[in-house]
C-alpha cells in the first residue's frame, strides 16, 4: 500500500479564474447598458430611460440567462442525460400552454397570475415526462431528447390549436420568441424570484449530484431519491415558467452551458454552479448584443441568435459524443 | 450478522425467488455462487434494500430493513451494483466522497477527508484521485467504486460481483483487499462471485444459490467438493489439491 500525500481540494468556489469571469461578463454588461438607438447622453430624457429600459433588460438578462443554464444542469443531472434541458424536454412548451390557458381564461391577468400559469403547467409537464423516463428506463442518451422534443412538438401544437380557435395566435408567437425588447422598468421584477431558485439550487447542490449518480447510488446513500427528484422538477418548472412569461423560449441554452462547463471541470455541481450562472449570463448576453446590433436600428428576437448558436453546439456535442463511444 | 427469513420475490409464474432463510455470520467474507440467473444478485440487492421482497424479512444487526429508514441505513450497510455508468464527470476523489453522504450530507468535514483518503489508499487509488472516471481503464474505476463504498464506513458491505472487468493481478488483489477489510477493520462483506475458485480461496463462507433458493451454506471446506460443486453448478466438477488449496476443476 503506497501512502501519497492527499490535498483535498478546498475552498474551490473563490478560485482566480472565477473572478477573471465575472469581470469579462461584468464589461459584457456594460456594453448591454450602453448599447441601444436611444442617445441616452445626449436626449434630454436620456437618464430616465436608461433606468426604464437599460437597465432593466441587463438585469433580466442575469437572471433569465443564469436561470436557464441553471435548469439545464439540475434538468442533465436528474436524467443522468446530457442532452436534456427545459426546450428539449417540452417543459417551455408546457409553460407555454399554461400561459396560453392564463390569458384565455382571464384576459386581464396580471403577470404574477400569469406567471403562476406558467410554472404550474411547466411543473405537470416536466414531471410527465420524468415518470415516462422512468417507467421505461430509457438510458440510451439520445432516444431521451428525441422524446422530449416530440412531446414539446405535441403539447406545442395543441398550444397553437387553441391559439388558432381563440384568435390569440400572434401573441403566442410574440410570448414564444424569447426576446428581452420588451423587459421594461415595472414588468420584469417577478424574474427576481429566479434568483431565490438559484439559491435554493445551491443549498441542495450535492444532493442532485447524488441523484445524478442513478437511484441505486443515491438510495445507498440514504438520499430520499424521489423526493430529490420532485424538488428538482419543482425548482426547473418555477425558473422555466418565469423565465418564459417574462422573456420568453431561450432555446439550447441550458444544454450548451452545462455540456461545455463539465468538459473544463468536470461535474461537481456545487463548484460548477458559479460557472454555469456565468457562461450563461455570457452566452445570452452575446446573443442580445448581437440581436441588437446586426440590423441596427431594428432588433432581432435573441432566441433566434440562440437557436442557431446552440444548433451549431449542439451538432458539435453529438459528434464528440459519437466519437467516444 | 444478517437474517433473511422466508423472502419471496416473484417476477412472472415461472421465475421466482425464495423462499430463502438465511444467517449471514458477521465478520469475515460471505461469497454467493451459483449459475447464472440462479437469483444471486436479486439477493444481494434486496438485503442492500434496492429491491423490495414480495413477503419475508431482512435484518442486518437487528435492522429491519424494510422498515429503518433508508437514511439510517446508509450508515449499516453499504452496497454496489454490478452495473454503473455515471453520466457524471466526477474525479476518483469527488466519487469516493460521496460515499461520506450519510455522515456529512456534502458538507465534508476534516474526518470525512480523511475517511476519503484512507480509503483511497486502501485501494491504492492515491495517484489518480484527481482523474477523471472516464479517463480510468475498467479496472480502475471499479476500484474508485469499490472505494466509494468502503468510504461509507458501514459495518457491512454487499458487492455485485466486484471481480466484473478485473484482470487476473486485480481480481486477485481485490479479493486480498476485501479479506484485508474483513479482518482488519472488521467489516461484514458479502460478494457475488463468479468464479467459485476464488470464492474457495478468500471466502470464510460460501453460500450457494440456485434456482432462487440457498441449496448450500458453509466454509470453503464443506462446499469445495466434487458432489456439492457438481450439484450447484449442475455441470461435473472435480476439486483437486492445489499447491495453495483446493482447485474446482470444470473444463
Amino acid at each position: 500500500m503506497t501512502t501519497t500525500t492527499h490535498a483535498p481540494p478546498k475552498g474551490k468556489l473563490f478560485e482566480p479564474k472565477l473572478l477573471i469571469g465575472v469581470a469579462v461578463v461584468g464589461v459584457l454588461l456594460l456594453f448591454s447598458l450602453f448599447t441601444g438607438v436611444y442617445d441616452i447622453f445626449g436626449a434630454q430624457d436620456g437618464g430616465e430611460m436608461f433606468a426604464i429600459t437599460r437597465i432593466p433588460r441587463t438585469i433580466a438578462l442575469v437572471l433569465a440567462g443564469a436561470a436557464m443554464a441553471m435548469s439545464g444542469l439540475v434538468m442533465q443531472l436528474l436524467t443522468q442525460n446530457r442532452f436534456v434541458e427545459p426546450t428539449t424536454t417540452g417543459t417551455t412548451e408546457w409553460a407555454g400552454l399554461g400561459l396560453l390557458a392564463v390569458m384565455i381564461a382571464n384576459p386581464g391577468a396580471s403577470i404574477l397570475v400569469k406567471m403562476c400559469g406558467a410554472v404550474v403547467a411547466a411543473f405537470i409537464g416536466t414531471f410527465i415526462f420524468f415518470l415516462f423516463l422512468r417507467s421505461v428506463s430509457l438510458k440510451a442518451s439520445l432516444t431521451v431528447p428525441i422524446v422530449g422534443i416530440m412531446l414539446g412538438a405535441v403539447v406545442g401544437a395543441i398550444s397553437t390549436f387553441v391559439a388558432l380557435q381563440t384568435d390569440m395566435l400572434q401573441s403566442l408567437g410574440i410570448w414564444f420568441a424569447g426576446s428581452f425588447t420588451s423587459v421594461l422598468r415595472g414588468q420584469y421584477e417577478v424574474l427576481w424570484i429566479v434568483a431565490l431558485v438559484g439559491v435554493a439550487v445551491f443549498l441542495v447542490a450535492d444532493r442532485f449530484t447524488v441523484a445524478g449518480l442513478g437511484e441505486e447510488v443515491a438510495t445507498n446513500v440514504g438520499l430520499n431519491y424521489n423526493q430529490v427528484m420532485l424538488l428538482g422538477t419543482g425548482l426547473i418548472a418555477i425558473a422555466t415558467g418565469i423565465v418564459t412569461v417574462v422573456v420568453g423560449n431561450l432555446p439550447f441554452l441550458g444544454l450548451i452551458v452545462p455540456n461545455i462547463v463539465s468538459m473544463f471541470r468536470g461535474d461537481d455541481l456545487r463548484g460548477n454552479l458559479p460557472w454555469v450562472c456565468l457562461l450563461g449570463i455570457a452566452i445570452v448576453t452575446v446573443c442580445d448584443l448581437v440581436g441588437r446590433t446586426i440590423i441596427m436600428p431594428f432588433e432581432v428576437p435573441v432566441s433566434l441568435i440562440l437557436g442557431v448558436v446552440g444548433a451549431v453546439v449542439f451538432i458539435g456535442l453529438l459528434l464528440k459524443q459519437r466519437r467516444r463511444a | 450478522m444478517i437474517t433473511l427469513s422466508a423472502v419471496k420475490k416473484n417476477y412472472s409464474s415461472d421465475v421466482a425467488i425464495g423462499p430463502v432463510d438465511l444467517q449471514i455470520p458477521s465478520g469475515g467474507v460471505t461469497a454467493l455462487v451459483g449459475p447464472n440467473g440462479a437469483g444471486k444478485s436479486t439477493l444481494l440487492t434486496m438485503i442492500g434494500r434496492l429491491l423490495g421482497m414480495d413477503s419475508g424479512a431482512i435484518e442486518i444487526a437487528g435492522y429491519d430493513v424494510s422498515r429503518t429508514s433508508s437514511k439510517d441505513l446508509a450508515k449499516i450497510v453499504s452496497v454496489l451494483r454490478q452495473e454503473n455508468h455515471f453520466v457524471t464527470r466526477l474525479t476518483v476523489r469527488q466519487l469516493v466522497s460521496f460515499g461520506r453522504f450519510p455522515h456529512s450530507k456534502g458538507r465534508l468535514t476534516v474526518a470525512d477527508e480523511e475517511a476519503i483518503s484512507r480509503s483511497i489508499d486502501f485501494l491504492d487509488l492515491g495517484e489518480l484521485e484527481n482523474r477523471y472516471l472516464d479517463q480510468l481503464s475498467g479496472g480502475q474505476r471499479q476500484r474508485a467504486y469499490v472505494a466509494m463504498v468502503l468510504a461509507q464506513d458501514t459495518d457491512y458491505v454487499l458487492l455485485d460481483e466486484p471481480l466484473n472487468n478485473l484482470d487476473m493481478k486485480h481480481s486477485a488483489q481485490m479479493m486480498q483487499m476485501l479479506h484485508r477489510a474483513a479482518q482488519e477493520l472488521g467489516r461484514t462483506i458479502v460478494v457475488v462471485l463468479h468464479d467459485i475458485n476464488f470464492a474457495g480461496h478468500y471466502a470464510d463462507h460460501i453460500c450457494a444459490v440456485k434456482d432462487g433458493v440457498v441449496t448450500e451454506f458453509g466454509t470453503p471446506e464443506v462446499i469445495m467438493t466434487d458432489e456439492v460443486l457438481s450439484r450447484v453448478f449442475d455441470t461435473p466438477v472435480q476439486v483437486i489439491e492445489g499447491p495453495r488449496g483446493p482447485l474446482a476443476v470444470y473444463y
